[in-house]
């Protein structure tokens, strides 16, 4: 894979449509997003930073991250909110075995029925992003957060 | 008023079964808890010894309000230190964690050991013969405050009041065997953090903990998968004060359909994309229980839900908000199996936790509803009003229990 005009345009779009998938609540579309095995992780930064392994979420492999959907709209009660997400141009790196690295920037925004937005989540993507038959697919989302108070729960992805 | 009239809420009998809203949302109720509980003869867990593994390694958390820093000295002991310079009164340390040499503080170079005893300052004799401290100035009349400390098998717990009684006394036999069962003094790893921001009352998530009701009723995940469940054999024990607590419980070997009608949480036809989730291997120092909540007053909880283990900190911030700091860890013999199996069960529990997530949503609303009506009392009458230890879990008792204390030290 080369790094030209038509691969960051095809990554450009993954994001718009990851973005659009879970702003949207359309988070059954979302497993599909990821190859079959693909690693989806939301870490909080000092974690990350000092190599200790917890994440607030880890799903390893489309059946997770599908069980973690069903978790979000049938078994986890909380306050409903929307999420908007904005999200950096990323910076990209193709690798030899034709793997793209990209790392962006990402804040997302919480809406609470009856409040203000908050400020919700910040962070980076550290991603992999792989060729399918089916288009670009991400084949590991590390999501790494810098605001590491969680303002009461996280539910939804980021 | 008198303080001492606006701090007695109305409480509807000499009991503890009816909580009025004023325990949760009084400024003045929340100030002398941090008076009479976090800063008086309570011991408060501030961290584990693995966390500081080097002189020098350190580690700030907090008491109450109060920052405090976990620092081990070049014997190998851990102290426990308040973050305030003696000078200024400077929150001189920001980083959560590190690795020192000494502890400066920033603004006038005041200078601390890992014992908190004060080195130097600079200009202490003036310059060119001018200025300086007074004659009298003595460096050891000017360390860092520094709290009782104690560690029990790598967990580590501080109190400002060094009058406490020692720390097993503290807990008691018969929590302090809920406690040994998973800190009987073998190495443990680090798994990590997690944190959230609750906008309820402290007192809340202790509730939440001693709480056996709920996760048979609130958490899909407990009562379909038989983890927590009603008809789960159990027991509750606390200690002679009642102010500690531990929820013993056994996970159903079979989850043969709902327990009664009417728990809409549990779901038939639920199965897992992914089983590993569930993926549980019994642990030898278990015994026949599969889970062990233990709540240490006034700011920790120790669990062992199946094969995740954690400790839950709770820091106040006002009498509407509090941290709530999960510390995940395992053990030095685990196999890379078993910390995998671990970090995956962890999918259960934090922020975003499968069965805890909508605590801390729970805990939002119960606050929001004390606030919005003060002359309300919330009702704990569950298993009938007094307290006691049981061999079930239809009860509120541990939550009588913490009350029954709370008012000994609030009211004397």
């Amino acid at each position: 894979m080369k790094l030209d005009a038509e691969l960051r345009f095809a990554v450009a779009d993954l994001y718009a449509t990851y973005a659009a998938c879970i702003d949207d609540g359309r988070f059954e579309e979302w497993p599909e997003l990821f190859t079959d095995d693909a690693w989806y992780r939301i870490v909080a930064r000092e974690n990350y930073d000092r190599d200790l392994p917890l994440s607030v979420v880890s799903l390893k492999g489309k059946p997770m991250m599908r069980d973690r959907v069903y978790g979000i709209s049938s078994t986890i009660f909380h306050a409903p909110y929307y999420q908007r997400h904005i999200i950096s141009t990323p910076l990209l790196f193709v690798s030899e075995e034709a793997v793209v690295h990209a790392t962006a920037n990402y804040a997302v925004f919480r809406t609470k029925r009856d409040m203000d937005a908050d400020i919700y989540n910040i962070g980076q993507y550290l991603d992999e992003i792989v060729s399918t038959e089916g288009g670009l697919r991400f084949r590991k989302k590390f999501c790494v957060y810098d605001n590491d108070i969680i303002p009461n729960s996280l539910i939804y992805p980021v | 008023m008198s303080l001492d009239n606006m701090t007695q809420p109305d409480w509807l009998d000499d009991g503890s079964s009816r909580i009025p809203s004023a325990v949760y949302t009084d400024p003045a109720i929340y100030q002398r808890e941090l008076e009479r509980i976090f800063y008086g003869p309570h011991w408060s867990y501030v961290g584990l010894e693995i966390e500081v593994p080097e002189a020098g390694c350190f580690k700030r958390t907090a008491i109450g309000e109060r920052s405090v820093i976990m620092v081990r000295n070049r014997k190998g002991e851990i102290n426990v230190l308040e973050n305030r310079c003696a000078h200024r009164a400077m929150r001189f340390c920001q980083e959560r964690t590190g690795k020192v040499k000494t502890f400066v503080c920033p603004y006038h170079q005041w200078n601390y050991n890992y014992d908190g005893k004060l080195l130097g300052v600079p200009f202490k004799n003036g310059v060119k013969g001018k200025g300086g401290m007074p004659e009298d100035f003595q460096l050891e009349d000017h360390g860092l405050n520094v709290l009782k400390c104690t560690v029990r098998n790598g967990v580590v717990f501080a109190c400002f009041d060094h009058e406490v009684e020692p720390l097993e006394e503290y807990i008691g036999s018969d929590i302090l065997s809920a406690f040994d069962r998973t800190f009987d003094g073998r190495k443990l790893t680090l798994l990590g953090y997690s944190r959230q921001r609750i906008p309820g009352n402290w007192k809340l998530m202790m509730e939440n903990i001693k709480d056996p009701y709920h996760p048979g009723l609130l958490h899909t995940w407990f009562v379909t998968f038989g983890l927590w469940r009603a008809d789960n054999e159990s027991r509750l024990k606390l200690d002679k004060h009642s102010r500690h607590a531990a929820m013993i419980s056994r996970r159903s070997a079979s989850v043969s359909g709902n327990i009664e009608e009417g728990v809409t949480s549990f779901r038939a036809n639920m199965q897992l994309g992914e089983p590993l989730l569930l993926d549980i291997v019994h642990e030898d120092w278990w015994g026949e229980d599969t889970v062990c909540m233990t709540t240490i007053f006034p700011n920790v909880i120790f669990q062992q839900q199946v094969n995740s283990v954690s400790t839950r900190q709770i820091i106040p911030l006002g009498p509407d908000k509090f941290d709530f700091v999960w510390t995940h860890f395992g053990f030095e013999d685990d196999d890379e199996e078993m910390t995998e199996r671990r970090l995956r069960q962890a999918n259960l529990f934090g922020p975003a936790g499968f069965v805890s997530a909508d605590d801390g949503e729970v805990i939002e609303f119960s606050q929001e509803g004390f606030e919005q009506d003060r002359d309300f009392s919330t009702m704990c009458e569950l298993g009938g009003r007094d307290v006691g230890e049981t061999d079930h879990m239809v009860t509120e008792t541990l939550i009588r229990g913490m009350y029954r204390y709370w008012r000994k030290v609030m009211e004397a």
